[in-house]
C-alpha cells in the first residue's frame, strides 16, 4: 500500500497511481499470459483495480481498454472499489454446509451489519462467502485475510472479528 | 532419510525431533500455536505436511527409535503438561491420568479395520493431550495404501534434501534413461485414469501430445481444485511438492515439452508459497532447468494463480486463464492436446495424476496396475468431509466400499446423529443415500448408479439436510459460477432455482416436476461443458432418492 501525505492533492495522488500501476505491468512483461498476474499485484499493492488502471494496463500490454474490463470482470477476486482493512471470506460450499456453514453466515451478517460482498461503514472489515477453502473435514471453514481457521463457531469468529475489527 | 539420519545425532544429546504439520487445515486449528510452544519448550520442531488424520490435528509427533509416536489432538495450552509427561522422550504422555482411555485403545486394531464407537466422547469433543501409540500402526493408517501420498506428512516439504532420501527423483531417474516413448507407454499400461474428474487415461493423453509436432509444447497442471469437498491437491502441495514437481518433468520429458504451468488457486495461499519455494529449490538443484540430473532434458515450471472462478478448473478455461483472457470454455475439438496453451499441444492434468507418475516409474507399471478393480486401476486419494467424525483423507486401492469409507474409516457423523445422504465427486456430483453405501469406488460402477466419482471427495449430510434446499443449490451454484458462453447453461440455471423454489412452496407441483426434469435434460443434452452439463446429477439424484422432501 502507499501511504499518501494529507496534503498531497487529487491529482497528484491519480498521477502517482498510473505511474505504479505502469511500473508494475511493465515488471510483469516478461511472463507468458501477464495479465493476470498483474491484475493480482496491482490489487496486493493497490487494494483494488480501479477504473482508471484500466487503459493504463491495457497500454502497456498493447490490449483494448474493453478486453482488460472483462477480464477483471469475470473473475470474483478483483475488486473494483475499495475493500475493508480485512477480509473475512465464510465457505458456503456443500461440506461446510453440512455442519452448520449457513448459520454462521447469517450470524456474520448479523453481526457486522453486512451482506457477503459489503464492508462494514468503519472501513475495518468485507465480509464475502467463498465456495471450498480445502477445509472440507474441519468446517465450518473461515479465510480472514488469507489466513484460514476450522470448526469455526459463531463465538470464534466473534473472536475472529474481534480480532480485525479495530 | 537423512531427516531420521540427524535425528539419530539429535538423540545423542538426548533431544528427539518433533514432528508438527504446517498444513494449512492443521494450521487452521492451532498448529502454529503448539509448534511455537514445543519450541520455548526446547524442541526440535520440524514442520511437514499433514498425515490427513484432520480429526486428531494438531497432531505432534516425535521421533523415537521404534519410530514416530504420535499426540493429538493437542492444544497448545497441553504442550507444557505434555513435555512434563515425558512427550519429548516418545513417552505415553496422556493428560488425563491412567484412567482415561488413550485413543490408541480406542482405534484398537479390530477385526473391522479400528471401527470407532462413533458416540466416542472423545471424537465428539476432540479432547487434547491424547498419546497414539506409533503412528504407522494406528489401524486408520495401516488401513490405507499410500502410493502418491506416502511422504505427506512424514517429510519436510522445503527439504530437497529430505524428499531425495525418501525415495524422491528415482522416478524422474528411471524415466530419463528411457526413451519419451517408452515413457508414455509405460504410464498407458499402469492405467493411470485422470483424476481431476473425467477419467480419461493419462498415457493416451501423453502419446497424442508426443505425436504431435510443434515448435514448443507445455505440460499444465490443473491445481484449481474447486470442487467443495476436496483438498487431496492442495495436502499433496502443501504436504511433498517436490513429487508434483517430479511428475511433471517426467511428463514432459515423455512428450517433448520444455515449459510447464501449474494452475494454483487463489484460495490456496499456503500452497502457493510451499510450491513456489520447492520450484526454486528444484531449480538450484538441477531438478529443473537446462540439462536436468546431467540429461538433456530442459525444463522449466511457473506458478499462477487463478482468481476465483469455479470455471477455471475445466481445462479449455483454465487455458484461457493462463492466457490472460476471460475464462471461458473453449469448443473442443481442438484438443488441448493438439492445440491447447497459446495453440500449442499441451499436457493437462490433475495434480494427482502427475503426482502418481514418479511412483509409477519408480516401481514400475504392473505394480501400480495391479492395485484396483475392473478399468480403475491403482490408488486414490479419498477426501472425507462434511459432517464426519473423522474427516480427512485416505488413499486406498479402488474398490473399498463407500460405506467402508464413511463409517469404519470415517466414524459415521460428528454430529452423532444417522447419515442420510452422501454427494460423491465435488458440487456436480451425485447424492446418494446410505442404501448405496456398499457402492465400491470404481469409476464404471458409479456411472453405472448414476453418479460419478469425480475428484474422489466425499461429502457427508445427517439426517437433517434438506435435499431439495440442497438441489437448489446446485442449480444456483451453476448460475452463479457459469462461464455464461451457452444458454441451456447460462439460463437453465437460473430457471432451475425458481422451478425449485415454485416445487418447494408447493405452486403447480406436479407440473414444476415435470419442467424440472425437462430442463435437467435440456442442460445435459445441450451444454457445451461438464458445468452446465453435470449440474442435473446432483439434482435428479436428490429428487430421485430423497423425493420426500420435494413434496412437504
Ligand atoms: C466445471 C469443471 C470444473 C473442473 N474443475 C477441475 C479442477 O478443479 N481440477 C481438475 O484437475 N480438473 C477439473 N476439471 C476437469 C478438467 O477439465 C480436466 O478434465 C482435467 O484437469 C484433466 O486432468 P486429468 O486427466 O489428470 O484428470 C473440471 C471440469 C469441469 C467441467
Ligand atoms: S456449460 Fe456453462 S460453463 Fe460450460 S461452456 Fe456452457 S455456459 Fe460455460
Ligand atoms: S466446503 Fe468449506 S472448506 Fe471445503
Amino acid at each position: 500500500m502507499i501511504v499518501y501525505s494529507m496534503s498531497t492533492d487529487v491529482t497528484d495522488l491519480a498521477a502517482v497511481r498510473v505511474g505504479r500501476v505502469r511500473e508494475i505491468a511493465t515488471a510483469h512483461l516478461g511472463l507468458r499470459g501477464p495479465l493476470i498476474p498483474i491484475l493480482h499485484a496491482v490489487q496486493e499493492d493497490l487494494g483494488h483495480i480501479d477504473q482508471a488502471d484500466v487503459p493504463v494496463i491495457a497500454d502497456v500490454l498493447n490490449l483494448s481498454a474493453a478486453e482488460v474490463h472483462g477480464v477483471v470482470t469475470f473473475y470474483r477476486d478483483f475488486r473494483r472499489a475499495p475493500g475493508g482493512r480485512a477480509t473475512v471470506r465464510i465457505c458456503q460450499a456443500e461440506a461446510c454446509q453440512a455442519v452448520g456453514a449457513e448459520a454462521l453466515g447469517e450470524h456474520a451478517r448479523r453481526r457486522l451489519g453486512v451482506d457477503f460482498g459489503g464492508s462494514t461503514s468503519d472501513g475495518a472489515v468485507t465480509l464475502d462467502e467463498v465456495f471450498c477453502l480445502g477445509n472440507c473435514a474441519l468446517g465450518p471453514a473461515v479465510q480472514v485475510d488469507g489466513r484460514l481457521h476450522g470448526r469455526v463457531t459463531p463465538a470464534r469468529l466473534d473472536a475472529l472479528l474481534g480480532e480485525v475489527a479495530r | 532419510m537423512s531427516g531420521m539420519e540427524a535425528g539419530g545425532a539429535g538423540m545423542g544429546e538426548g533431544k528427539l525431533r518433533v514432528f508438527v504439520p504446517r498444513d494449512s487445515a492443521a494450521r487452521s486449528v492451532g498448529a502454529d500455536a503448539v509448534a511455537e510452544r514445543l519450541v520455548a519448550a526446547g524442541a526440535e520442531v520440524v514442520r511437514t505436511g499433514s498425515r490427513g488424520m484432520l480429526w486428531l490435528e494438531p497432531l505432534v509427533e516425535v521421533e523415537t527409535p521404534a519410530g514416530r509416536v504420535g499426540y493429538g489432538p493437542v492444544a497448545p495450552e497441553d504442550v507444557d503438561g505434555l513435555v512434563a509427561a515425558g512427550m519429548l522422550d516418545g513417552q505415553d504422555a496422556g493428560l488425563g491420568g491412567p484412567e482415561r482411555p488413550t485413543r490408541r485403545d480406542e482405534m484398537s486394531d479390530s477385526p473391522d479395520g479400528g471401527r470407532v464407537d462413533a458416540a466416542s466422547p472423545a471424537i465428539r469433543h476432540g479432547e487434547s493431550g491424547v498419546y497414539l501409540g506409533l503412528v504407522e500402526e494406528l489401524p486408520w493408517m495401516r488401513r490405507q495404501q499410500r502410493v502418491t501420498f506416502a511422504r505427506v506428512g512424514v517429510v519436510d516439504p522445503h527439504s530437497p534434501d529430505d524428499y531425495e532420501a525418501n525415495g524422491g527423483l528415482a522416478g524422474l531417474r528411471t524415466a530419463l534413461a528411457m526413451s519419451p516413448a517408452d515413457v508414455v507407454e509405460e504410464v498407458v499400461t499402469s492405467g493411470l485414469r485422470g483424476r481431476g474428474g473425467a477419467g480419461f487415461p493419462t498415457g493416451i493423453k501423453w502419446r497424442t501430445v508426443l505425436g504431435a509436432e510443434a515448435d514448443v509444447k507445455f505440460v499444465c497442471c490443473n491445481a484449481d481444485e474447486g470442487d467443495s469437498g476436496t483438498f487431496a491437491d492442495r495436502m499433496l502441495i502443501e504436504g511433498d511438492p517436490f513429487t508434483l514437481i517430479e511428475g511433471m518433468t517426467i511428463a514432459a520429458h515423455a512428450v517433448g515439452a520444455t515449459e510447464g504451468y501449474v494452475y494454483l488457486r487463489s484460495e490456496y495461499p499456503d500452497a502457493v508459497e510451499t510450491l513456489t519455494a520447492a520450484i526454486e529449490a528444484a531449480r538450484e538443484r538441477g531438478w529443473l532447468g537446462e540439462r536436468i540430473l546431467g540429461s538433456d532434458l530442459t525444463f522449466d515450471l511457473h506458478v499462477r494463480v487463478g482468481a476465483g472462478a469455479y470455471i477455471c478448473g475445466e481445462e479449455t478455461s483454465m487455458l484461457e486463464s493462463l492466457e490472460g483472457k476471460r475464462g471461458q470454455v473453449r469448443a473442443k475439438p481442438p484438443i488441448p492436446a493438439l492445440e491447447g496453451l497459446f495453440g500449442r499441444p499441451t499436457v493437462v492434468n490433475n495434480v494427482l495424476s502427475l503426482a502418481s507418475v514418479p511412483a509409477i516409474l519408480a516401481d514400475g507399471a504392473d505394480a501400480y496396475a495391479a492395485l484396483g478393480v475392473g478399468r480403475s486401476r491403482g490408488t486414490s486419494v479419498f477426501q472425507l468431509g462434511g459432517n464426519i467424525a473423522r474427516g480427512g483423507i485416505v488413499e486406498t486401492a479402488f474398490g473399498i466400499t463407500l460405506g467402508e469409507l464413511i463409517d469404519d474409516l470415517g466414524g459415521g457423523t460428528a454430529s452423532g446423529r444417522p447419515a442420510r445422504a452422501v454427494q460423491v465427486g465435488g458440487p456436480l456430483g451425485a447424492y446418494l443415500p446410505v442404501e448405496k453405501f456398499d457402492l465400491p469406488m470404481d469409476y464404471e460402477a458409479f456411472a453405472e448408479a448414476g453418479a460419478m466419482l469425480g475428484h474422489g471427495g466425499i461429502v457427508v449430510f445427517d439426517d437433517t439436510v434438506d435435499m431439495a434446499a440442497m438441489a437448489r443449490f446446485a442449480f444456483s451454484f451453476c448460475a452463479e459460477e457459469s462461464c455464461g458462453k451457452c444458454t441451456p447453461c447460462r439460463v437453465g440455471a437460473v430457471r432451475g432455482v425458481e422451478t425449485i423454489d415454485r416445487i418447494r412452496t408447493g405452486q403447480d407441483r406436479e407440473k414444476n416436476l415435470v419442467l424440472l426434469e425437462d430442463l435437467c435434460e435440456l442442460m445435459t443434452d445441450g451444454s457445451l461443458c461438464a458445468m452446465g452439463g453435470l449440474t442435473p446429477m446432483p439434482v435428479r439424484s436428490a429428487v430421485r432418492h430423497f423425493g420426500e422432501d420435494f413434496t412437504r
